[in-house]
Formats: structure tokens, sequence, C-alpha cells
């Protein structure tokens, strides 16, 4: 049976899904319908098996710290601070910056909950620890 | 056809070095010109010989068409699939290939930057991911902290490890007359420099240079009746499994476990046959990660590896002999000079950093961050 699903090539665009999911205070990632994976970012086809089946399902928001580092950055510039990468609990992976403590805190193994705040212009989903 | 039918089939028979350091006052493209003229003058040919230009930069939108235009080439074969700093081990493989096929007779794989003179930093047009740039990462240095932060962690690989490296690309370019550091330096000094991302500082990290290299292949048949002693391409290959940092699936394996096994693969070679080693150490990181995924020692014991100077000038397996992108030269894409120095050591001419007896040699890249990974193992006659 074929996976290609119309429907994901109409209207609005995973991305613009993803991003609208922020604005209602949601961290959208997708889940496969054919391989049962769970992806972030937001595709058109699942990388993993290449099905267009995918939907939108709302992640829990709660992630562990898997790799980290601090930025240094001189003072008068806003200092240092905080890069990491965080796993899902349901699997995907994202870049994020942890906040809320101090950046020489923020350990692997962390348990983190994702928050969603304005970077910049855009909305992007930051964790603070669990 | 068989698997092997590139093994052998081409040769680097030139190769040359431009504004190695700092060449104030001159364009990228006039000191790729002038490494192009020194690699034609190595082989005894002629720009005009040239019929295959394989080219990449960083502030050219068409790189073949501007290095083409500007050397009066009309190449019947172009090639710059942007790989990044991998591109031009990649373009051996390519240019063997086009050889082999009959595209072109004499291939050109050119570089050329300013980068520290001209622009004063590195510059790119590469866009920033659109799911990392709201957390103001700062690249490449911090992809590669968040790797070794990663290996660290998990295998218990420590800041002086990493330190380690650096220092024996110090030793190694203290025996090139060319390399821009030549200064002696310590562990201690890597470790007490400025801090970048945690866990690298500035001597965790390659130098901004300017440079260019520029290598010339031929046809294993041509090459025997020119100048030099061939260096022959005995296998390649090229593998990605991310663009950005944030999808790459295990922070410690990179995707030459794939490109350095399919390129061991077609040479009929296996790690422990390589005499010398030319890594992409963009970071100290790197070269553990490199040494781990191209077979030289386990997964995660790079740092044990390289603790007591196994890599540095004496050590059982001599990496990065021109001081690499850590001490001799970095202008922002650095591939062409692993082969540079490789063809060095396999002619036997590399002066006082010369590995006795060399006979095969392995050049590897890596693009982006940890992004593309490129393998090309070269030998002497008496390899193939």
């Amino acid at each position: 049976m074929s996976t290609y699903d119309a429907k994901q090539f109409s209207g609005d665009g995973p991305e613009k899904v993803f991003r609208s999911g922020l604005e209602a205070g949601k961290i959208l990632i997708q889940s496969c319908a054919s391989c049962s994976s769970h992806i972030f970012y937001p595709r058109a086809l699942c990388p993993v098996c290449g099905s267009s089946d995918l939907t939108c399902i709302e992640a829990s928001g709660k992630g562990e710290v898997y790799s980290t580092t601090t930025i240094r950055q001189a003072p008068d510039k806003g200092g240092d601070y905080n890069l990491s990468m965080v796993t899902l609990a349901e699997g995907p992976r994202l870049m994020t910056q942890v906040t809320g403590i101090d950046p020489s805190e923020v350990r692997i193994g962390m348990k983190v909950a994702g928050i969603i705040r304005k970077a910049g212009e855009q909305l992007a989903i930051f964790f603070e620890p669990a | 056809m068989q698997k092997d039918s590139l093994r052998g089939s081409a040769a680097i028979v030139g190769t040359g070095l431009a504004g190695i350091g700092e060449a104030p006052g001159r364009t990228h493209l006039e000191l790729l010109a002038e490494a192009t003229a020194k690699a034609l003058d190595d082989a005894g040919l002629k720009l005009t010989d040239v019929d295959g230009l394989f080219t990449a930069n960083l502030v050219n939108f068409f790189p073949t068409l501007t290095v083409g235009e500007y050397l009066g080439l009309k190449p019947k074969i172009a090639e710059s699939t942007n790989l990044g700093g991998a591109s031009f081990i990649d373009y051996a493989l390519k240019a063997t290939m086009a050889i082999r096929a009959g595209l072109c007779d004499v291939a050109l794989i050119c570089y050329g930057s300013n980068s520290r003179t001209g622009a004063g930093k590195h510059t790119t047009s590469a866009e920033m991911p659109i799911h990392e740039g709201a957390y103001k990462p700062r690249f490449p240095v911090a992809a590669y902290a968040l790797a070794a932060a990663r290996h660290m962690h998990q295998y218990g690989t420590t800041r002086e490890d990493l330190a380690r490296v650096a220092v024996a690309a110090r030793q190694w370019a203290q025996l090139t007359p060319f390399a821009y550091r030549r200064e002696p330096t310590t562990v201690e000094e890597v470790l007490s420099a400025r801090m970048m991302c945690d866990p690298l500082t500035v001597r965790d990290c390659c130098l901004v240079t300017d440079g260019a290299g520029a290598v010339i292949m031929v046809s294993a048949e041509r090459a025997r009746d020119l100048k030099q002693k061939p260096v022959y391409f005995l296998g390649g290959a090229a593998a990605q499994w991310h663009r950005q940092i944030s999808a790459m699936p295990d922070l410690t394996v990179t995707a030459a476990a794939e490109s350095g096994a399919r390129a061991f693969d077609m040479a009929g070679l296996k790690p422990e046959d390589v005499d010398v080693i030319q890594l992409y150490d963009a970071f100290t990181i790197n070269v553990l990660l490199f040494l781990e995924d191209l077979g030289f020692c386990p997964k995660g014991e790079g740092g044990r590896f390289v603790a007591d100077g196994a890599i540095a000038p004496g050590g059982k397996l001599p990496v990065n002999t021109n001081g690499g992108g850590l001490s001799c030269v970095h202008p922002g894409m650095y591939g062409i000079f692993t082969m540079v120095e490789a063809a060095e050591q396999l002619r036997g001419a590399a002066g006082d950093r010369q590995i006795k007896d060399a006979e095969i040699a392995l050049c590897h890249g890596n693009g982006g961050t940890l992004s593309s990974q490129v393998t090309a193992i070269f030998g002497t006659e008496a390899a193939l």
C-alpha cells in the first residue's frame, strides 16, 4: 500500500502548522503513521521511512539535556549564555537554551521542561530545570 | 563495472601552496592563481593543459565560473559541490571519476582565501538553520563544543586529551617551515587560553589565516610520464548524515565511520596499512572523533589514544604532519591542504617532518558542523 497522502501537500505546510502551534502555546512534533517514528523538526516526508502520512501531536515538553555548552560573551554584550541539545521524552532532539539557572550549572542528563518564549521576533522552545 | 575500477586510475602529479599565513594586499583569486601556477610547474604542465576545474570557496556564488574566468579556462567539466572544507577531498574522487570516464585529462583542484588579512574573519554565505538560529548558536565552534562535551560525558575524555591534540599539531608545525604558528606550546597553555564555548578554548580552535592550495590530477598512465613521483588515488568516499548539528543522530559518531569504511573498501586496505594521516582538525575534538570513526582506535578511546604522544612527531601514528589547521594554515576551507601534505609525504619530499618510507596516506575532510565527511586514500607506486 502506498504511504503517499495528498493531504500533506495541501493547506498549511508542516512548518507553518508548527509555528501556529507555538502561537497557541503548544509544542508540536510529528508522528509517522507508517513507521511510528516521532519527528522534529517538522517535515513533509518522514525522514526515517519516506511516508507522507505524518500527524502532528503535542509533545509533553519533558526532556533531558543531551549536550550543553556555555557560549562565552563579554558582559557588555549580554554575558555568557547556554546552548544545549535536549532530547524530548517522545524521542526527537532539538537545539535550545536551558534558562532559569546559571549557564555553568546546566548538566548533561538534567531533566528539563519546555517553555515557549519569544526569541527576537519569533517564538521558540526554551527549557528550564524540571 | 567492477567496484575497484577507480583504484589507482588517477594520480596527483603536482601541488602548490601560496600565501600561507598572511598575504596582505592580495585577493583570494590572486592567491589561488599563484598556487595553481606552482602546482602546474611542479607537474611540468601548462595552464592551457587544464580541462577539468574543481573548486569551491565561501565568497563566490558561482565558484567554477569565477575561478574559470579568472584563470582563462574553458573546462570540459567543472564541479563545485559545496561540502564545506571537505569539498576538495571529494573533488579528488570526482576528478578521478572524470578522468577515468574520459571527461577530462588534466584536473585542477584549487582553493584560495584571504580570510586573515582581507575580510578579517571567516566570512560565509551559509544560511543559519531555521530551527537553530533562535538560540544564538555561535557556529561553528558551538557545535563542536556540544560534540566535545558529549564525548567527555560519555567516554571520560578530558580537556587535557583535547589539548594534547593541539600540542601535537604545534610540534609538527615546528618542523614545517611554512607553518603559521611555530612557537612551542604546552597543554597548560591550551587549557588556560581564552574559553570560547566550554570545553573548547581558542587554542582548541583552528587558525584564521590566508592561504591557497592547488592539486593537479591526471590518469595513472600519463602520470608515469611526468616529472614527479605519482601519488595514486587508491580509494575515496563521501558520506553525510545531517546538516544541522541538532539533527546529528549521535554527537560522538560522525559519518566518517561510513566514508572511511567505503574508502578503505575501494582501496583494499585497512587502517593498520596507513603510514601517515591528514585530518581536518578544525577543532581538537575532530581529531579524536575521526581517529575513532576511521578505525584507528576504538570508539571512545580517542583521548587515551593521543595521551602518550601517539600522533605527535615520533609517535606511532603521524597525524597532520604539516601542523594542520590548528597550527599550519586554516583559511576557512582546509581540505585541499590535507592532499598537498599527503603528496609531499608520499613523494618523500617533506624535509624534517618526513615520515620514513611513507607509502600510504589517508586524507579526511569535514564540512559544516560535523556534517559532510570525505575520506581519500593515496599511495605510491609500491601501494598499487
